[in-house]
């Protein structure tokens, strides 16, 4: 028993930890999430967090030592966003088509996911740093948390808060757009997707992917636009909101 | 191999992304700038065939990425817990009205615009349909 114990120790420690349990957890939530015809409650992105977490704390894990291996994964996430390129210029024929539509769309989007977060949270009584942390939340969680830090929020709170948003999206996207009778054309599929990528960028886009080719491709198109139209605009009109209130 | 020159264009251009974004302080963070500019060099064969390949995969698998930061959950248990049920209300709540603004400005504009265009085009026979879909 205490061979055990003191390997468990060493092996906990080595960045090979942090790395090997993240891709191994996902990739079991991935087969179960295809096993449950890809439901939108068995998203591989929840559960994947909740038994991470879960078992670090139960553990005694630190979120560092973790992290020491997870950062392999965290790291890509730079690059995915440079990818993002790569469906808008897939795109480019239909974007030039409909760019004003596809614009005022991600504007209005992006305003109101935004703006009712801080309303609310200022009704809520949550403390200003949380606020500040909460604005970004539907852009992707790299860009959230250099938002975050531009405006005076809390970097690694904001991501957390863009991780939960975006499986908020993904695990109610299908049912509200039922609900609002989206149709499930090919235009429907574009709203749809152009939505989740929207509000709940890479993990609503993910989740579109999944579903349909076509509502994937407007969601990866609505959450570069996202992206840009965010670190844009938001160091810009945050402080003036503050000043309102 | 084409993917790994793919992986290697994305790195260059994050980088050129980060220097030219902290180098003229432009307001985006560094991979924006680097995907704008990626958006340019994707004219180019030499850059877009690896390109393609590597962002396929990569986006593909895009909600993994999203784990280790996710997990980051763990260090603010506190504010979890003081704040943790206003805090997911609140998210619950403005991701609702972001999807429900998005989907229904594009899918009104949708509608009027494929109205319009169907009539033109089409005429009679995409009209009766749409009536039928309607009735």
């Amino acid at each position: 028993m205490p061979k055990f114990v003191e390997l468990w120790v060493y092996l906990s420690a080595t960045p090979l930890f942090g790395l090997t349990a993240t891709l191994a957890v996902y990739v079991v939530a991935q087969a179960a999430y295809s096993r449950l015809s890809q439901a939108p409650w068995a998203n591989p992105v929840l559960w994947t967090v909740l038994v991470l977490a879960g078992g670090l704390l139960a553990s005694g894990v630190p979120y560092p030592t973790y992290f020491a291996g997870a950062q392999f994964i965290h790291f890509l996430l730079g690059p995915a966003v440079v990818a993002l390129a790569w469906p808008l210029w897939q795109r480019r024929a239909e974007l030039r088509q409909r760019w004003g539509k596809l614009l005022i769309a991600a504007l209005m989007g992006g305003l109101a996911a935004s703006a009712s977060a801080l309303l609310l949270a200022l009704v809520f009584g949550l403390p200003l740093e949380v606020i500040l942390s909460l604005a970004p939340k539907s852009v992707t969680a790299p860009v959230a948390m250099g938002i975050a830090e531009k405006i005076g929020g809390i970097p690694a709170l904001a991501a957390v808060f863009a991780v939960i948003t975006g499986m908020v999206g993904a695990l109610a996207g299908k049912y509200l757009f039922d609900a609002l009778r989206i149709p499930t054309t090919y235009e429907g599929w574009a709203a749809r997707g152009f939505a989740l990528g929207t509000a709940a960028h890479g993990i609503g886009a993910a989740r579109a992917l999944q579903v349909n080719a076509d509502a994937g491709a407007y969601a990866a198109l609505a959450l570069s636009l996202q992206v840009v139209l965010a670190s844009l605009l938001m160091p810009i009109l945050l402080p003036l909101f503050i000043r309102l209130f | 191999m084409h993917a790994l020159r793919g992986l290697a264009w994305l790195l260059v251009f994050q980088s050129a992304g980060e220097l030219l974004g902290r180098g003229l302080g432009l307001p985006f963070p560094g991979p924006v700038v680097g995907m704008l500019l990626m958006l340019l060099a994707l004219r180019f064969e030499v850059v877009r065939e690896p390109v393609g390949t590597c962002a396929d995969f990569l986006l593909s698998h895009l909600s993994l990425l999203f784990v280790p930061v996710g997990v980051g959950v763990m260090t603010h248990l506190s504010l979890v817990s003081q704040f943790g049920f206003r805090m997911l209300t609140v998210i619950v709540l403005s991701t609702l009205v972001g999807l429900a603004v998005t989907a229904l400005c594009l899918h009104g504009f949708n509608r009027s615009g494929d109205r319009a265009k169907k009539e033109f085009k089409e005429g009679v026979i995409e009209g009766a349909n749409d009536k039928a879909k309607n009735a």
